[in-house]
């Protein structure tokens, strides 16, 4: 592949990024006796030519949209944080483990294959390690986009790069979301997908006895994923009911290669014995220093724990979840307007061809709604022919199966699909009740869930930013990625009725402005800008 | 429209002004409804730091009120609960040549004539203060009257303390200021409905020319854009409140270019802040990545340790402007009944304890503690917004 992390960009004879020179000075005199720290002096050593289009992400949306516009003649560069492409989805354990079959903890492994061969042939830079912490209109350049990124973010070994681009694709991702019920920091629980990543990445189980619980898909595949590696997994705790699924057939009908998968998960797990407990969940961890056993209980229709049914189950792990949240900091950064999704979360709003309401920053994937890699991909390819299409001028090309057309009706029918999953399983608003005052609900700042009620209650936070300033819940750091849904949560509810007077405006999502930390030394190395014409910003304070 | 319950005074606007004005006027025995559109300190009293300063002000009135305030929240310290993470814990400003030093020693000296403990460190001890501080440095001079709080929580506390005389409508925005046939301010309209009040404060910060404009009077106030940084918890690293003294040189020599340091300073929470830029570019929180720059060369200049430290985030906030840089305080001739308390520009944290004794005073017909003529909220005249 043309893609290791320290290649210089570009290259290509055929392909011939279009090189626009450099606009970072050459001389190191221009920063001036104490512009840059010392370590910082490889920046600039990848401020190399202007792309057409800068991917963020390599998972499946990333890597199908860098495909696609590189085929269609984009200079192109992916840049992601992890090592090797894949994303959430394909994750594979790294070459140093010697697996010889990662295909086989995958269902979907040819079109992941196929997709690499792509990636293989095409000319994208694949920039692998790199930790992209902003994105910001070019100062000096209008029309395009500087792309910030650490690489090596480990230890002291970060330094700066910058990637510019006429376009961007946002391909992040989600994370999973976290609700805390008490003794949820104890070892041994773990993240229901962070569970399904270890054994994906590192072929590690959590635990031999481990209880999977949430709400989600995902808890299906992840049971049989640990099961099959030979961990014994005595519940599956689902908060919602599938009978849902019943209510909204037609959508869900619409999709017989999700539903398959799902019947292939539902059998692999008879075939191990998991018993699947709908409508319930965990609502205490037992143990002194480790997980011991778990209790279960039953929960109503607005996920209240029926009082008296809870069942104590051993277990040395618990692996527990509940759906996923869009990664959406970067285009947050980036002023991209925003929708609230049928199960609480934030999604980018997106045009009919992916673009968000920034023009020139696109998005696929988790970014635009939860919604699985068969989305994620085709979303992808999309955005790839539409900023092909945008870049060069003509109408969006892209054939048979590849049409825009059948990837739009392709995108409806998976997107609908996700959503009627996603509204059976959104959390219950009785959630908060499996909370005492002493649950620990920001573990980074060890902020319990009484201190949150009292600020709401006593002291005037509505939301969770003046949550956040009055307890320090969110401050640490996760910045509120582990505590953000529950905070916000919990934020609403202690207000009471008031709320419903309908003054209190929709939650906005969490800005996070540094989408990873950034050294000081890092920041203090980049580069002056070298263009005194545009407003210069004065840092002083008084 | 229903009419609701009426009060001695009404304050829009629960940021860190406004609740200082409820605090005073409920001491002084009035009953305040405080409203605001959002959650406490959810504006700029939420998005700024929490220096109390006298230490950058040159005599004139506005170093008069942070004279006045730097004693108030010296008491305040006392009546408040230690939420509030008040530290007197002082101000070093530090030059690294010659003539920056000179500069700063002339400005120390015009202060400490107005009143301000001022210390000169020689070079060589500036790292008995601060022994993380770069080494090199001609001098410096300790403020120890400079002191910080969490504001956010100065704000919600300042609040809660001022008992059941204060009540607070949160989520309610103020869309019209109500008039009697005599032009008299009656009250306050939200969509909720209207609110009585035979006095309304406007407190609504960099949001103040609006609630003005609302009223039919002008008030240029304009937001101002600062970023901080914040890092990742660390032990005591700084103990002060630092920063370097090449902006006094700038005042010194006359230059339009106003050019200030980062102020460096540790949290009890364990993070320091670096803080803060400032440009005028309208209420945009995109984030400036030249700012987080200079902002982070700055503080590892002077503190070398920082630079393998990280960020973990940064803010951005807008101070509320005014374009002779003072807040406007006191009655609006223009408008009987409204009192204006906005435009502390960067320094409303530290203000906000003499202008809540201020307005407290006015409201209840009383003399305020000092002149407050160079706050006359009319000074920039009847004409169109600009
Ligand atoms: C923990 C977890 C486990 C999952 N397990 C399963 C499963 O077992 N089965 C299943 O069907 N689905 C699973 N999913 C869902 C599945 O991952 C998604 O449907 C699919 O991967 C979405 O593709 P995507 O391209 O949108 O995002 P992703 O595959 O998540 O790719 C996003 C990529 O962006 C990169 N990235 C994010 N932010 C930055 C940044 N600031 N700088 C640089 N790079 C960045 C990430 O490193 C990542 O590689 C899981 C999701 C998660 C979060
Ligand atoms: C980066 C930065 C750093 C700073 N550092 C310091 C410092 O170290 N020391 C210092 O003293 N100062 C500092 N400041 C300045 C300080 O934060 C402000 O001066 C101060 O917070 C202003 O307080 P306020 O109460 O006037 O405004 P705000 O806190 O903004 O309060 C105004 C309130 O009015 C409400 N409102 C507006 N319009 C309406 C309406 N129509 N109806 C109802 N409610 C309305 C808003 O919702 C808001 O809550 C800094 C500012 C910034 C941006």
């Amino acid at each position: 592949m043309p893609n290791s992390a320290s290649e210089a960009p570009g290259g290509g004879a055929d392909s011939a990024p279009e090189a626009v020179p450099d606009a970072a000075p050459e001389d190191g005199a221009e920063y001036g006796p104490e512009g840059r720290a010392d370590d910082g002096a490889a920046y600039g050593a990848e401020c190399g030519p202007e792309y057409d289009l800068a991917v963020i992400g390599a998972g499946p949306a990333g890597l199908a949209g860098a495909v696609t516009a590189s085929e269609l003649g984009l200079s192109v560069a992916l840049l992601d944080a992890s090592g090797q492409p894949g994303g959430q989805y394909y994750r594979h354990p790294s070459p140093a483990l010697g697996a010889t079959r990662p295909e086989a903890l995958h269902h979907n492994w040819p079109a992941f294959a196929a997709l690499l061969r792509r990636l293989a042939a095409a000319e994208v830079t694949h920039l692998a390690g790199h930790h992209v912490w902003t994105v910001v209109a070019a100062p000096d350049a209008a029309g395009s986009w500087d792309v910030h990124a650490l690489t090596g973010a480990n230890g002291d070994e970060d330094r700066p790069g910058r990637v510019r681009a006429r376009a961007v694709l946002l391909a992040t991702g989600a994370y999973e979301r976290q609700l805390p019920f008490p003794g949820w920091t104890l070892p041994g629980v773990v993240g229901a997908g962070g569970a399904q990543a270890m054994l994906k990445s590192a072929l590690a189980l959590p635990g031999r006895r481990v209880v999977v619980a949430g709400s989600g898909p995902l808890l299906l595949a992840v049971a049989a994923s640990l099961a099959a590696a030979g961990a014994r997994v005595p519940a599956v705790v689902e908060a919602s009911d599938y009978l849902g699924y019943a209510r909204r057939p037609g959508a869900l009908l619409s999709q017989p290669a999700k539903l398959a998968e799902a019947a292939v998960h539902g059998a692999a797990l008879l075939r191990h014995g998991v018993r699947l407990r709908t409508r319930s969940a965990v609502t205490q961890v037992h143990g002194s220093d480790r997980v011991e056993a778990v209790t279960v209980s039953r929960l109503d229709r607005q996920w209240r724990p029926v009082r008296g049914s809870g069942r104590r189950i051993a277990c040395d792990a618990l692996a527990v979840g509940h759906g996923l949240v869009p990664q959406l900091e970067l285009a947050v950064g980036l002023g991209c307007t925003t929708r609230r999704t049928v199960d609480g979360t934030h999604a980018l709003e997106l045009g009919p061809l992916q673009e968000t309401s920034v023009p020139g920053i696109w998005a696929a994937g988790e970014t635009g709604g939860v919604g699985g890699f068969q989305l994620a991909f085709t979303e992808g390819e999309l955005a790839g022919l539409a900023i092909a299409a945008r870049l060069r001028g003509r109408a969006v090309a892209g054939e048979g199966r590849r049409s825009p057309r059948v990837l739009r009706r392709r995108r409806a029918r998976l997107r609908a699909f996700a959503d009627a999953m996603a509204a059976v399983h959104a959390p219950g608003p009785g959630w908060p009740q499996w909370l005492d005052d002493a649950t620990e609900v920001c573990r980074c700042e060890e902020v319990t869930a009484g201190r949150i009620r009292e600020a709401v209650a006593d002291y005037g936070a509505r939301d969770a930013r003046t949550v956040k300033l009055l307890t320090r819940a969110g401050m640490g750091w996760c910045q509120g990625r582990m505590c953000g849904a529950a905070v916000a949560c919990l934020a609403a509810q202690a207000q009471g009725p008031r709320r419903a007077q309908g003054a209190q405006p929709e939650p906005s999502p969490e800005r996070r402005p540094l989408a990873v930390p950034v050294r000081l030394g890092a920041l203090a190395a980049l580069d002056e800008p070298n263009s005194p014409g545009t407003a210069e910003p004065k840092p002083t304070e008084r | 429209m229903p009419t609701r319950h009426s009060s001695d005074l009404l304050v829009i606007g629960a940021g860190v002004i406004g609740a200082a004005c409820a605090y005073y006027a409920a001491r002084r025995g009035l009953n305040v409804t405080v409203v605001d559109r959002g959650p406490v300190a959810g504006g700029t009293t939420g998005a700024g730091e929490g220096n109390l300063l006298v230490s950058d002000k040159g005599p004139g009135p506005e170093l008069e009120l942070a004279q006045l305030s730097t004693s108030l929240w010296h008491e305040l310290s006392d009546a408040l609960p230690r939420e509030i993470e008040y530290e007197a814990k002082g101000g070093l400003v530090v030059a690294s040549g010659t003539e920056d030093l000179a500069a700063l020693r002339t400005f120390a000296a015009r202060q400490a004539a107005a009143g301000v403990t001022a210390e000169t460190v020689p070079g060589d001890r500036l790292g008995d203060l601060e022994p993380h501080l770069t080494p090199g440095l001609a001098g410096g001079v300790h403020y120890p009257q400079d002191a910080q709080v969490q504001p956010a929580l100065a704000a919600a506390h300042l609040l809660r303390a001022a008992g059941g005389r204060v009540r607070l409508r949160l989520g309610e925005p103020v869309t019209g200021i109500l008039t009697a046939t005599d032009g008299r301010v009656r009250g306050v309209r939200t969509p909720s409905g209207d609110l009585h009040a035979p006095c309304v404060v406007n407190a609504a910060g960099a949001w103040g020319g609006e609630l003005a404009r609302l009223a039919g009077v002008l008030l240029p106030v304009r937001p101002r854009r600062g970023f901080v940084l914040v890092t990742e918890p660390l032990p005591r690293v700084v103990r002060r409140k630092v920063y370097s003294a090449d902006y006094v040189a700038d005042v010194a020599s006359g230059s339009a270019a106003l050019q200030t340091s980062a102020v460096v300073e540790g949290t009890p929470a364990g993070p320091v802040l670096i803080g803060a830029s400032r440009e005028r570019v309208g209420f945009d929180r995109t984030l400036s990545v030249e700012v987080l720059r200079r902002l982070a060369a700055q503080a590892v200049r002077l503190f070398p340790v920082l630079a393998t430290v990280r960020a973990l985030r940064t803010y951005a906030g807008f101070r509320p402007y005014l374009p002779d840089h003072l807040p406007a305080i006191g009655h609006d001739p223009r408008r009987p009944g409204l009192l204006h308390a906005c435009g502390h520009e960067g320094a409303g944290i530290g203000l906000a304890p003499a202008t809540g004794q201020i307005i407290a005073a006015l409201a209840a017909g009383d003399e305020p503690p000092l002149d407050v003529r160079p706050f006359r909220p009319e000074r920039f005249g009847d004409g169109a917004a600009c």
